[in-house]
């Protein structure tokens, strides 16, 4: 234990002390041996430091959660260290590979460009067409659970539907409905409502027998065992289709602005940038694109976990 | 060979009034499969007294299971006739005359025990003040108390059929359905289980139908036993089973005891020579 915190300590030193050394002039773009050596044995001495501290388990369930965290941000943090170091160290072309202490500048410096394509991309693109494909998606799979010829007619339609490539209906998606965000609102229904129109179905059939037979036994109509029975059975699948989508919706808006926009959003920022050369920028939006993309996911999975306690994946 | 005049035989238990909850005459269900028909049950006779204890029990494939789904509307018969409370099984189930117990608890995974046992009420529109009390009440009954916040999954096995029988009692019924409620469990918790169904009889009065494998469980806790053979699903014997009301597990050991359970084996064995 002590051990380990203590090579961690060294590694994270020698590290700092690497950072600091390589930026200088002389060594930037023109490091020496001496140097790779001292970073390759960093490299071994983390990946001593990092084994052992997987292999900890501490009683105490909050040291547990810290040491289950510090793994992969102890990882982490060292892979983005090997970049800097060798990106700034052998003096790669920014144009090919920023270092992510360039990246990270960039991204502070463009904070207000940053923020506008955000609001463009994601909060207006992505969210009402997530809300509408979401919602859509689900009430058509709750008529086409009703009506059976929807369902068998639907389904082989939707699977038809959901292999079609965003690069073909995109173009056709801002012919219908302009340069401007709703375009890409759109891509993103298309995208989502078929996913979320699947899964529902099948969640909708989870119940099982003798669960249905007690509602009939109750006397229960069709209404009353959807809304206590099947409704809540078919939840976990609808979190499926609700994670799923929250991927999908986000490279559907992305790629859907390469193809026609306002001089604003993540996609367009992307091309225009790539163009430019400006792979600094680029690689700003992409960490934007990361973090929100994530964030979205995690609050998605974080709804499923209040929302599908009882399923036997979250029983505690 | 059914035998037909021990059907509608009165003067069996001791509360019995006479009153007839299950009337049953000719009851034929075929099933149709791609096989050809399976013939699930053929002209069953039978007719239970109010407050009886009626226990049903085969081998697998008699019909014991698909006779109480069709009492409970859950089958339809294809001929015969069946009468429940003095209604068709449709009427009965349309007015939440009997509660079903099935072989698995089937509670709801998202709802707390309380919950669960408060989900008839619930669909049956019962204020909400009325809802806990009922809900206490029964739980109580079945000896959960305590449990009312916990969720199934966090329950044994025999806890959750117990919650499971709190539900069926909730709404008081004048039925209950039970189909082979214990049949999971093991030996020592089915006991206790039988001991207190047997004692929860006393107290409600109700007319019990339950569907068991097991002969020593049928003799303890009826007033009257079915003996059913299969293919075709049938009746083959009917055994009034007049133990004293306060039965203990010890009871088992009494001649009279082995006198009724020597009976229902030897009908079991005739049932299954017909196969041959």
């Amino acid at each position: 234990m002590t051990a380990t915190l203590l090579l961690l300590a060294a590694v994270f030193a020698g590290a700092a002390a690497a950072l600091g050394h390589v930026h200088r002039p002389g060594v930037a773009g023109e490091a020496g041996l001496a140097f790779w050596l001292a970073t390759a044995g960093l490299w071994l001495l983390a990946t001593v430091a990092v084994s052992r501290l997987a292999r900890l388990e501490p009683r105490a369930p909050a040291a547990r959660r810290v040491v289950d965290a510090a793994v992969p941000l102890a990882f982490g943090a060292f892979l983005f260290f090997l970049w800097e170091v060798i990106v700034v160290g052998a003096g790669v072309p920014a144009v090919l590979m920023p270092a992510p202490s360039a990246i990270a500048a960039k991204f502070v410096a463009s904070l207000p460009t940053l923020g506008a394509d955000f609001v463009q991309t994601f909060v207006k693109s992505v969210l009402s067409g997530y809300a509408i494909g979401c919602t859509a998606g689900f009430l058509t799979a709750i008529v086409a659970d009703r009506v059976p010829f929807l369902k068998r007619g639907l389904l082989p339609l939707g699977n038809f539907v959901s292999a079609l490539p965003v690069v073909g209906i995109a173009p056709i998606m801002v012919m219908w409905f302009g340069f401007d965000w709703p375009s890409k609102a759109a891509v993103v229904v298309v995208m989502t409502f078929f996913p979320m129109l699947v899964n529902t179905v099948a969640g909708l059939s989870a119940a099982g027998p003798l669960e249905r037979d007690l509602m009939r036994s109750y006397a229960a109509g069709y209404w009353t065992t959807l809304l206590k029975l099947r409704l809540p059975a078919a939840l976990p699948f609808v979190f499926n289709a609700l994670k799923i989508n929250s991927t999908l919706a986000l490279i559907g808006a992305i790629v859907a602005e390469f193809f026609g926009t306002p001089v604003v959003g993540m996609g367009f920022r992307i091309s225009i940038e790539v163009a430019r050369l400006a792979l600094d920028m680029v690689w700003a939006e992409i960490a934007l694109a990361a973090i929100a993309g994530s964030l979205f996911y995690a609050l998605v999975a974080l709804a499923e976990r209040g929302a599908t306690f009882w399923h036997p994946s979250y029983r505690q | 060979m059914r035998i037909e005049g021990s059907a509608g035989t009165g003067g069996m238990a001791a509360t019995s009034n006479g009153v007839q909850v299950i009337d049953i005459a000719g009851l034929t269900l075929t099933f149709d499969t791609a096989d050809g028909p399976v013939y699930a049950l053929s002209n069953v006779d039978l007719t239970i007294s109010e407050g009886e204890f009626v226990s049903f029990i085969g081998p697998s494939g008699c019909g014991k299971t698909t006779l109480l789904r069709v009492i409970a509307d859950l089958e339809r018969p294809t001929g015969g006739h069946i009468r429940v409370n003095g209604v068709s099984p449709e009427e009965a189930r349309l007015r939440r005359d009997y509660g079903y117990v099935f072989q698995s608890p089937a509670l709801y995974p998202w709802r707390t025990i309380e919950k669960n046992v408060m989900l008839p009420l619930e669909i049956f529109g019962l204020p909400k003040a009325e809802r806990r009390e009922r809900a206490r009440t029964f739980l109580e009954l079945v000896n959960l108390k305590g449990f009312e916040r916990k969720f199934p999954w966090q329950l044994s096995g025999g806890m959750q059929q117990r919650a499971s029988i709190a539900r069926a009692l909730s709404f008081d019924p004048r039925l209950l359905l039970m189909d082979e409620p214990f049949g999971a469990l093991d030996e020592i918790v089915r006991d206790h289980l039988n001991e207190q169904l047997l004692r929860l009889w006393g107290k409600t009065g109700k007319t019990v139908l339950f569907v068991t494998h097991s002969i020593p469980e049928a003799v303890f806790l009826s007033t009257k036993i079915v003996v059913m053979s299969p293919r075709p699903g049938r009746i083959i014997d009917v055994i009034d089973c007049d133990l004293p009301r306060e039965r203990t597990l010890d009871i088992r050991e009494t001649p009279a005891f082995l006198a009724i359970a020597h009976r229902v084996r030897d009908g079991l064995r005739a049932g299954h020579s017909y196969e041959d």
